[in-house]
């Protein structure tokens, strides 16, 4: 659960990307469960902005949070191709409600450059990686960090 | 590595399972020896309890409890054979010898290594009660200690083969005595242990290029000179025999001949000279030795219809004795089913409510066949709990242990009864009861009976009485600690109350409101803090624990008499009665066993104090009142003003408050989730489940929010009031 770690994505070949606002990231595909449209959940009192609430998967409690918001990039805006994906972090599963799901690529590790340190946006904290190609660039979400500052609000609040 | 510390543990389990074994005989024993009808079956019963724990502890190199095991089991050996009486001064020995073996399995459970001064001072205590000191003292310790240090062989001295007897044996494994994992080797050392010993191999002559290697081809012929009877060298061969050829044949003619003991004596294993067994009609478990020995060899085969008869009795009254066929299971699968079949009956009543939306005719095949599939479902979900419930008894003679030590450690005659220990209850609610119990059990000997000589002057029988009992009741259950003392002397509770500042000192209470002040924080009435309570942390953590259970305690107490505690628990924790609310649009659950009563409140009742804060007036009290919207964070304005409902709980000091909730849905049985597992603790709901639609619903944490929501009040001052169960 430390922040500093990398994600282990950086030794993995395959990533999900998808968008969250206009903005394309993408994560390691083996610490994704599932991909969910969305439902409605049920709100937690006292929960920072960004957790939603909490959905029924088969039985278990899984708090979703919105991606965007978590990122600094303001509350998602609905639509009808909203999803959550789930995703498995240290034991605990998590939902990410995103604007929409892209596709999945494969990354050699040596394609994933260390984030630049100049920029310090809010976002660049759960930012581990960039993968660069012709056309476009793609931030690979280093979802322990954002596990971990999620946890941390949940207990301190 | 992981596969031995898995044998490891199933031993620990099944050391449990002797232990209890153990001090059930001891009950027994307890009875008869008080009616004097003496069981010989009951002291085997015990003796193997001890044997099998002895022995699987020597595989382990578990030496503190080998050694120990191995004395106890020499003095009950002694009175097996009828060496030694049993007396009632040698029964509470035998009960101080099984709790300090229980704590010993317990420690090495743990992996700690016990005290050595303790352990030799508890192996000499128990060594004195041996009553063969005439040619028998040498000798035992001679081949006891040995045994302590290691298990090499050692010779059992000179002298002891002057007077004694002697025996044949010839020993041939089968491949199942190897594929079992038992090794030659250490039977032979531990026959060692018994006296003289020589070994001799005796190969198969048959060897040849086509031998079958996984096929055993040597024997062993043994001489052994010991003052042991058969039975010790049975004893011995107790696991293996079932997988070899054993023929045990007496040196010396003192043993009855070999065949006419066949019949005298056809159903007694451990005393005097019984047959051996052939491997094929040997049984598998050490409960069924007895008829085992019963059965002739093949050359007696003429014998055997004379045999059958006592046999079959024999192993009648053992089966009815022996534990229950059980089998054992991981938790987590157990836990994981649980949670499969909570899914079913919530995918169950989705369909059932999608269905009739759409239309069904009632009596129509499919409304049968979906009332039937209800049934099933609520069925499967009944048994799936029951597997998760465990007796109590376990925890009961557990308690039986900590009632003993106390009352060595006060001072006082206590007789320890236990009623209804065969009632079941989650496990988890079992493991969470052990230190609630233990303070109460403490309290009740340390401050409930009185001393002997008190007793003595109100003309009670000096040895005081505590009974722990445990029931089924209305869907509950119901476990009582009642003890036979003096009863709660309530002006020195009283008064201490006063002198902490606990009850304003010109506070009139009822009885009962001054018994409740026993479970008030930094309450403690002994004057001066003894080692067993009163450092005044005792029975409010009581309280509390059992809140967190979702039980409720009561006591109730009559002077000179003696006081009850009940302890009121659910059936299992993963489900809990709930009552339905609606919050400003949202659903919550409130737990039932909180809730005293409902109101629905007039206006005239409802006084603000100050911005916020409302009260209702009621019943000469004021109770304040939290408005669960506005904790939440659901809605600005209180329920109240749109004619919401109120729900009087208790806090865990007694007082009231009353929960304003908008409207009640309905009470029904919830099954649990957890937050925390994928998220994390949110401030006053304790758990979330899941409602018959699929959404999941928060359940309010009432212990939270009275304590935290509201300011605190004097405690002790509103009335207290029973909840109905």
């Amino acid at each position: 659960m430390t922040a500093e770690v990398p994600a282990p994505a950086h030794r993995m070949g395959e990533f999900l990307t998808f968008y969250v606002g206009e903005q394309e990231f993408c994560m390691d595909i083996m610490l994704v469960r599932e991909i969910r449209s969305w439902t409605s959940v049920t709100t937690l009192p006292h929960a920072p902005a960004d957790v939603l609430g909490v959905m029924n998967l088969r039985g278990a409690i899984v708090p979703i949070v919105d991606l965007s918001a978590r990122l600094g990039l303001g509350p998602c805006e609905r639509r009808d191709r909203n999803v959550i994906i789930i995703a498995m972090i240290s034991e605990q599963a998590v939902g990410f409600l995103v604007t929409a799901v892209v596709d999945i690529v494969e990354v050699a590790p040596e394609d994933i450059q260390p984030m630049p340190t100049i920029s310090c946006a809010e976002a660049c904290d759960f930012i581990g990686g960039i993968i660069s190609s012709n056309d476009h660039t793609l931030r690979v979400l280093c979802t322990d960090a954002l596990a971990a500052t999620m946890t941390a609000v949940s207990t301190v609040a | 590595m992981s596969s031995l510390n898995e044998i490891r543990q199933m031993f620990f389990v099944e050391c449990e399972e002797q232990l209890e074994q153990l001090t059930d005989g001891l009950d027994t024993l307890q009875d008869a020896v008080s009616d004097g009808t003496q069981d010989g079956e009951t002291v085997n019963t015990i003796f193997r309890a001890v044997h099998s724990i002895k022995g699987g502890a020597a595989s382990f190199s578990l030496d503190a409890i080998t050694r120990f095991a191995h004395i106890f089991e020499t003095i009950l050996d002694e009175v097996r054979g009828q060496q030694q009486e049993l007396t009632p001064d040698l029964l509470q020995e035998f009960y101080g010898a099984s709790d300090y073996l229980a704590g010993l399995v317990a420690q090495s459970a743990e992996g700690d290594e016990p005290e050595d001064a303790a352990l030799e001072e508890r192996i000499a205590a128990i060594a004195a009660l041996s009553t063969a000191e005439d040619d028998g003292e040498v000798d035992f310790s001679q081949s006891f200690v040995p045994v302590s240090l290691d298990f090499g062989f050692v010779s059992a001295g000179d002298e002891a083969d002057d007077q004694s007897a002697g025996f044949s044996i010839r020993f041939a494994p089968t491949a199942a005595l190897y594929a079992n994992g038992h090794e030659p080797l250490h039977l032979f050392r531990e026959l060692e242990t018994l006296g003289r010993l020589t070994v001799e191999v005796v190969p198969d002559d048959a060897l040849t290029d086509e031998t079958d290697p996984e096929v055993p081809h040597l024997a062993w012929s043994l001489s052994l000179t010991t003052d042991s009877d058969e039975s010790a060298i049975r004893e011995i061969f107790e696991f293996a025999e079932p997988h070899a050829d054993l023929t045990i044949v007496p040196l010396d003619p003192p043993a009855p001949a070999f065949d006419l003991s066949a019949f005298e004596a056809p159903a007694e294993d451990g005393e005097g000279f019984a047959p051996p067994a052939g491997p094929e009609n040997a049984a598998e478990s050490a409960d069924s030795s007895s008829s085992t020995s019963a059965e002739p060899e093949p050359q007696l085969a003429e014998a055997e219809p004379t045999v059958p008869e006592p046999a079959r009795e024999e192993k009648k009254s053992t089966a009815k004795a022996g534990p229950k066929a059980t089998v054992r299971v991981d938790l987590d699968v157990v836990d994981d089913l649980i949670n499969t079949v909570g899914e079913l009956v919530i995918t169950q009543s989705v369909v059932t409510q999608s269905i009739k939306e759409a239309g069904l005719q009632p009596g129509t095949r499919l409304a049968v066949s979906l009332e039937e599939f209800q049934n099933l479902t609520r069925h499967i979900q009944e048994s799936v709990m029951a597997i998760r419930a465990q007796s109590v008894k376990p925890l009961f003679q557990r308690m039986g242990r900590i009632v003993r030590e106390t009352a060595q450690i006060a001072g006082k005659e206590v007789r320890f009864v236990t009623e209804g220990d065969d009632t079941e209850v989650d496990r988890t609610v079992i493991e969470r009861l052990v230190d609630p119990l233990t303070h109460i059990l403490r309290n009740a000997i340390d401050h409930g009976l009185e001393t002997a000589e008190t007793r003595a002057a109100a003309g009670k029988d000096t040895q005081g009485t505590v009974t722990l009992s445990a029931a089924h009741r209305s869907g509950r259950v119901v476990i009582e600690v009642a003890d036979n003392g003096g009863g709660i002397n309530r002006e020195k509770v009283l008064a201490s109350a006063v002198s902490k500042g606990l009850v304003a000192e010109n506070a009139t209470l009822s009885p009962s409101e001054i018994d409740r002040l026993l479970f008030t924080p930094g309450f403690s009435t002994a004057s001066a803090v003894t080692n067993l309570s009163g450092r005044g942390v005792g029975m409010d953590v009581v309280n509390s624990e059992i809140k967190k259970l979702g039980g409720r305690v009561s006591i109730l107490s009559t002077p000179g008499e003696g006081s009850t505690i009940s302890i009121s628990l659910p059936l299992t924790l993963a489900v809990l009665d709930g009552m339905i609310v609606d919050v400003a649009g949202e659903t919550l659950v409130v737990p039932i066993s909180a809730i005293t009563e409902t109101i629905r409140p007039r206006s005239s009742q409802i006084r603000r104090i100050d911005r916020g804060t409302q009260t209702i007036y009621l019943r000469n009290t004021t109770v304040p009142i939290i408005d669960l919207g506005q904790v939440f964070g659901y809605a600005d304005a209180p329920a109240l003003d749109r004619e919401g409902v109120l729900l009087l709980v208790e806090d865990d000091q007694g007082a009231q408050r009353a929960l304003a909730v908008d409207r009640i849905y309905e009470q029904r049985q919830v099954v649990i989730k957890s937050l925390e597992s994928n998220y994390g603790h949110v401030p006053w709901i304790a758990a979330a489940t899941i409602l018959g639609d699929g959404r999941i619903a928060l359940i309010v944490d009432i212990d939270e929010i009275t304590n935290t929501g509201t300011p605190a009040l004097q405690p002790g001052t509103p009335a207290t009031k029973e909840v109905p169960a």
